[in-house]
């Protein structure tokens, strides 16, 4: 990484990341490791089918084993909360915890044991007999969008959105324009499966009338959400925001898993804990990821450049929705990528089927655009016979055009495109990676040069909701710091969530390192919970670096200011004149006056009197923040800033393919990345690295996949393939900063690098790696055998020819 | 069943059913929750623990069958309170890590690996782990601290002996 | 993911571990346990007991017998992986040791394991069957033996007795000063089960002609296939890589290769051959190799 001038002196320097000393020594906090005293333990009974009808629960034999205490089913349980929150409005297709009447999935939870232990609970799970009448299923997206099989009888369909947005002269610009292509690409159901499942423990004190949460969550309105489905106030709701969580990338919302150990403790009067086993993760815990169909046409000219495009986006959310329909809201902030196509047609359409329900998955639908975008643009290049990086290169946005505004209302706020690309091409040596990609393609393999350039928008607004759903009012979302200084001097930094792994207190602690001058390893962060807590919309959307970062940085600035302020008026100068180092404050006209951070804490805490007439004593100061550019709702035309910050990563990679064996080897991996100022580079690394791991195993191993009879066959990890160190290949990161002009230190958000582009990637060298033998490879993931067959069936066809 | 067991040099004695996996045996009995759980059939090996000196998955362990063996977990490698191991430093120095689930597993099979090998290779090291699911980092700042721990316990002379 | 109740036993002999197997039907043997205990955390095993041979004393050893390698049933996959005996005299397991599981499983795994359990696509399910090795198991006080040919029956599915328990396997020793081995896999991930594998065993004589081959291939088919004829054939030649190809060819003809979520039985059956031929060539390099 190219070193960046001394800007700053604790922010962009290489510090270590503090959480991980509690790791290294196996003392984390995760949510199993948390055991309430007298907690009982749940199991689930699980419905076989993919649509059934539960005829009758028997739950005898189950209450009749020793040490079980109880069996809920889906009619106790939704006679007693409210429907679990949908994100569209949708009030026909209701999302209870434990199937209602109906099972809509193999896999779906359809009754709750709870006994002494998790191994007596699944032996009472087993003897729980439950009669089920088979119903008809539906899997295929474009099946149910025609109809036939009805996921939800009362929805009357099972479209949960379609909804058209035209931005620009799209009609014109494609009338205009001398060439069009048409193509489909398919973005496979995989998700980001963190190795600790969800859990959670909740205890009920019926005294003092608060529902405790220990849970491994990464989910805004959780507290509120739990609160609602659990007809308590939220402030009956405290969540624990020190549990750690063991990975998420977006999919522990477990507001199901929730409600229902939130409901069992009320109603047995103990704690209760579920920790998801790995079969109740990967088939019902809902935690599975996008699975899209996009049908893109572009109008482009002779040189490439594209004018227009018109995106159908079908996405197969599942047998219920959550949140998880936003996700083809998202991506609408950078649905031209980094290109400057002039119009854009955008249909999204949500189906229900009888799989198992989607989540929020890393950058929550972004990747799968980013994919579908660079498909389209190599098969432009490919088309004219034009290079796929010149076309890019002319298509793209420049530097001196930022900031930039796209069609679908977002503006980008800054960027330098090609520099990254300029800066990664000399590292790799462009011609070399050709000649060695002909090299390999003449001793027999097949070999390709994958390219892509995608952004990540980050900031997290919450703009997609009243885009895809009018009824919403919500414009933006805020985050918070609070910080405290002690009677002894000593620095207390507080945030309003949990973390899974992204470095929020080490980010924290340099944040207010940086701003108060002393070394941020004495800054001491800790967490609230939901009662003692500040807003916070916990770390999604590639937020925190921003938003966390922020409002630690200006309730760094207030403390500060308080502190100048002090000495000031002890001093009898004006604040302009005090200077602030290390904690001290001096008058810069006369620097022997001076008043030493002792003094001023004193004076603060003891000598109240000495304070500027009407400042609050003490030294707490708590700053909330709105997302920068946030506060505004969607016009007519459905146009909106999305998020604020848009970082920037170009993937170049070369993979060369035995052509007997089909089975992908990347040769060669270089990413350039540009998440403008980077506070701390271990972290950004890391989370790029992790990206990039993530991005291999969707283009290449993973997927949910299900069999003919609607069961999912990839419900173990000996099928669901998840990358090994052996799969994930050493990657050159190349660094670039455009700050944002919109944060504090120009930071941008890097949460979710790596995964946007990989998979785009991934495809762009297979398809350049199959392309002479006429292959094209258009969804993911691809697959050692399937791939195999499609080239053993081109030489075939070439042969007889 | 009673069973005796020898945890980081510690002998003890405990009840269990048969059924129960040396990990829940650890995690609940003797509350090391250093190990994980992860996926409980032997793939993700986040419940690693060290048998002998090997890395084995205690997942796939019953405690009836884990008498008569040194089992080291992750809780028996620093050297003391609020101190780290020259591996665990490594890992703390190269961010080897995120969320920490991985982690523990991840130490345990570098430090079976440096113990028989002081000198591997990057391919020996990711052979080594490749054992081992980490859903966060790629794996890479992992593959450096384990090459760093080797490159500092040479240097210094330190030995990764199997407790 | 708890397994069922079970009883726990620890015999003291092999003869106690049929007793006990012969007293309950539901009785399952377990040494490593690393294919037999995620089936009972899955609940798809239900012993109501389990038999733990692993510390039974003299049923882990590497025995050279001269024409044999005698490899006691609960000898640890590791222990294979880095015995010297094992290197010079049976060359072809030596190799694919290090693609068996992960270094966690070989710690614990045995290789009377992999043999009872009898996956077609185990790499030392394959060798076993390509070398003819001999099975040796004990049965109500009485030893019994079988060349691997007729012992494996079908996918996971054995001639073992329901009473009986894996001794000890027999691996044929090639006294030829010339041998060489290969073996190719292709799997998704490094460390996978193969979708389709593939083990060569050549001696040459001076002249780098074949006097006795063995190929085998995994994972394509439910039991592994010896190739006999394709080896047969081979004998007097040199390696010519388009006959080869056509042997392989031919022999593979008529097979039913399985399919599933990982692979066609076109890929299988495809791949087989390429990896016949791959195989083949590394080992007939490899022995041309000795002096």
């Amino acid at each position: 990484m190219i070193a960046p001038e001394k800007r700053f002196r604790f922010v962009s320097s290489d510090r270590r990341v503090r959480e991980d000393r509690r790791f290294v020594v196996g003392k984390g906090n995760f949510a199993a490791d948390i055991v309430p005293q007298g907690v009982k333990h749940v199991a689930l009974v699980t419905c076989p089918h993919p649509a059934a009808r539960i005829v009758s629960i028997d739950k005898s034999a189950a209450l009749a084993m020793a040490g079980v205490h109880y069996v809920l089913d889906g009619a106790e349980l939704a006679g007693a909360t409210n429907v679990l929150a949908a994100g569209l409005d949708t009030p026909n297709v209701p999302r209870y915890p434990l199937a209602l009447k109906v099972a809509r999935y193999a896999g779906e939870w359809v009754a709750a044991v709870v006994a002494d232990s998790r191994a007596l609970a699944e032996d009472a799970a087993e003897a729980v007999a439950i009669e089920y009448e088979p119903l008809p299923f539906v899997l295929d997206a474009d099946e149910a969008y025609a109809g036939g099989t009805l996921v939800h009888e009362a929805h009357g369909s099972n479209v949960l959105l379609d909804r058209t947005f035209v931005w620009g002269e799209v009609e014109k610009d494609f009338a205009a324009s001398p060439h069009t292509l048409k193509h489909r690409v398919k973005w496979g159901r995989s998700s980001t499966v963190p190795i600790e499942t969800f859990g959670v423990a909740a205890s009920w004190d019926p005294w003092r009338e608060i529902l405790d949460i220990w849970a491994s969550i990464q989910m805004p309105k959780y507290p509120d959400q739990t609160a609602m489905a659990l007809k308590i106030p939220m402030s009956s709701v405290r969540v624990h925001y020190d549990v750690d969580v063991g990975g998420s990338y977006g999919v522990k919302r477990g507001i199901k898993h929730t409600v229902l150990v939130g409901y069992l403790s009320k109603r047995l009067g103990v704690p209760v804990r579920l920790i998801e086993d790995r079969l109740e993760n990967m088939r019902g815990g809902d935690m599975h990821g996008p699975e899209r169909n996009f049908d893109i046409e572009v109008a482009f000219d002779d040189q490439g450049i594209i004018r227009s495009m018109k995106m159908r986006a079908l996405d197969n959310v599942g047998a219920y929705a959550g949140r998880s329909p936003f996700q083809l809201g998202k991506p609408v902030g950078a649905i031209v990528g980094p290109y400057k196509i002039k119009s854009v047609q955008y249909q999204a359409i949500a189906v229900v089927t009888n799989k198992t329900v989607q989540e929020a998955v890393r950058a929550f639908g972004q990747s799968p655009t980013n994919y579908a975008i660079e498909r389209t643009v190599d098969e432009v290049a490919n088309r004219l016979g034009l290079d796929r990086l010149e076309v890019r290169r002319r298509n793209m946005i420049r530097h001196d055009e930022f900031p930039y505004l796209i069609p679908s209302g977002s503006t980008y706020d800054s960027g330098d495109y090609h520099t990254v690309i300029d800066k990664v091409l000399a590292r790799a040596g462009y011609d070399d990676l050709i000649a060695e990609r002909n090299r390999l393609r003449g001793t027999g393999l097949l070999a390709g040069i994958g390219i892509a350039a995608c952004l990540e928008p980050s900031g997290g607004n919450s703009s997609f909701e009243p885009l895809l759903n009018p009824k919403v009012g919500t414009t933006t979302w805020m985050d918070s710091c609070r910080i405290s200084i002690d009677l002894v001097g000593s620095i207390t930094a507080t945030m309003h969530t949990t973390s899974a792994g992204q470095g929020h207190e080490t980010l924290v602690g340099t944040v207010v390192g940086e701003v108060l001058d002393v070394d941020p390893d004495r800054v001491r962060v800790v967490r609230a919970d939901s009662l003692n807590s500040l807003p916070s919309n916990s770390p999604v959307g590639s937020r925190m670096a921003i938003m966390l970062g922020g409002a630690a940085f200006h309730a760094a600035k207030a403390l500060k200011d308080k502190l100048i302020a002090i000495a000031a008026h002890d001093l009898g100068v004006p604040a302009e004149r005090v200077a602030y180092k290390d904690g001290n404050a001096f008058d810069t006209a006369a620097p022997d006056k001076k008043r030493s951070s002792a003094e001023l804490v004193t004076m603060a805490h003891r000598h109240i009197h000495k304070l500027p007439p009407g400042m609050e004593p003490g030294l707490s100061v708590s700053h909330i923040m709105p997302v920068p550019m946030g506060g505004g709702l969607p016009n007519a035309d459905g146009r909106v800033q999305m998020y604020p910050c848009y970082s920037f990563e170009f993937h170049l990679m070369l993979v060369a393919i035995d052509p007997d064996l089909g089975k992908p080897e990347i040769k060669r991996y270089i990413l350039g990345h540009d998440c403008g100022t980077v506070i701390n580079p271990k972290i950004v690394r890391g989370m790029t690295m992790g990206g990039i791991a993530h991005g291999i195993g969707a283009a290449l191993y993973e997927e949910f996949a299900y069999n003919d009879d609607g069961l999912l066959v990839a419900q173990n990890f000996m099928d669901y393939l998840l990358p090994s160190a052996h799969e994930v290949p050493p990657v050159e990161i190349v660094h670039h900063e455009t700050p944002s002009p919109l944060t504090v230190f120009g930071q941008k958000g890097s949460g979710e690098s790596g995964y946007l582009g990989a998979p785009a990637a991934v495809a762009s060298a297979v398809n350049d790696a199959v392309r002479p033998l006429g292959i094209v490879v258009n969804s993911l993931p691809i697959k050692v055998a399937q791939l195999g067959d499609m080239i053993a069936a081109a030489r075939e066809k070439t042969k007889g020819a | 069943m009673k069973v005796e067991l020898d945890i980081n040099k510690v002998k003890h004695a405990v009840e269990v059913e048969p059924r129960t996996s040396l990990l829940d045996c650890l995690r609940d009995k003797l509350l090391l929750t250093g190990a994980h759980a992860g996926c409980e059939h032997g793939v993700c090996g986040a419940c690693t623990v060290l048998v002998d000196g090997a890395p084995v998955r205690s997942c796939l362990m019953f405690a009836v069958q884990a008498d008569g063996y040194a089992i080291t977990t992750i809780e028996g490698l620093s050297p003391g309170p609020g101190e780290l191991s020259p591996i665990q430093d490594a890992f703390c120095e190269t961010h080897g890590m995120q969320c920490g689930y991985c982690t523990p597993a991840m130490i345990l099979a570098a430090h079976a690996l440096l113990s028989k090998n002081s000198q591997p290779t990057r391919e020996e090291i990711i052979d080594a782990i490749s054992g081992n699911i980490c859903r966060c980092t790629g794996y890479a700042q992992i593959v450096e601290a384990i090459a760093l721990a080797a490159e500092r316990m040479r240097r210094q002379n330190i030995k990764a002996d199997p407790l | 993911m708890k397994p069922a109740a079970f009883e726990y036993s620890r015999p003291a002999d092999i003869d106690e571990t049929c007793a006990l197997l012969a007293a309950d039907d539901g009785a399952r043997v377990i040494a490593g346990g690393q294919t037999l205990v995620p089936l009972m955390a899955m609940r798809l095993a239900r012993p109501s007991r389990i038999i733990d041979i692993a510390r039974i004393p003299g049923l882990a050893y590497v025995r050279d017998e001269g024409n044999d390698i005698a490899i006691g049933a609960t000898t640890k996959q590791h222990v294979i992986e880095s015995d010297p005996v094992i290197r010079a005299k049976l060359p072809l397991l030596f190799k694919v040791m290090p693609f068996v599981g992960h270094t966690a499983t070989r710690a614990r795994g045995t290789v009377g394991g992999s043999l009872a359990n009898g996956d077609g696509a185990a790499e030392i399910v394959l060798v076993a069957a390509t070398l003819g090795a001999t099975l040796v198991w004990r049965d109500a006080g009485t030893n019994s033996s079988m060349t691997a040919s007729d012992f494996f029956l079908g996918p996971m599915v054995t001639a073992l007795p329901l009473n009986a328990c894996l001794a000890e396997a027999r691996f044929p020793v090639w006294p030829e000063p010339r041998v060489g081995v290969g073996f190719h896999e292709i799997n998704a991930r490094q460390s996978d089960f193969a979708f389709v594998s593939a083990v060569a065993q050549i001696a040459l004589d001076g002249d780098g002609c074949c006097t006795r081959a063995a190929i085998g291939i995994g994972a394509a088919t439910a039991v592994p296939l010896r190739l006999d004829a394709v080896a047969e054939n081979l004998k007097g030649k040199r390696f010519e890589e388009g006959k080869v190809r056509k042997a392989l060819k031919a022999a593979l003809a008529d097979i039913e290769p399985m399919a599933d979520l990982h692979a066609s039985a076109e890929y299988r059956k495809r791949v087989a051959v390429t990896l016949g031929v791959r195989a083949l060539a590394d080992a007939y390099q490899a022995a041309a190799r000795r002096a």
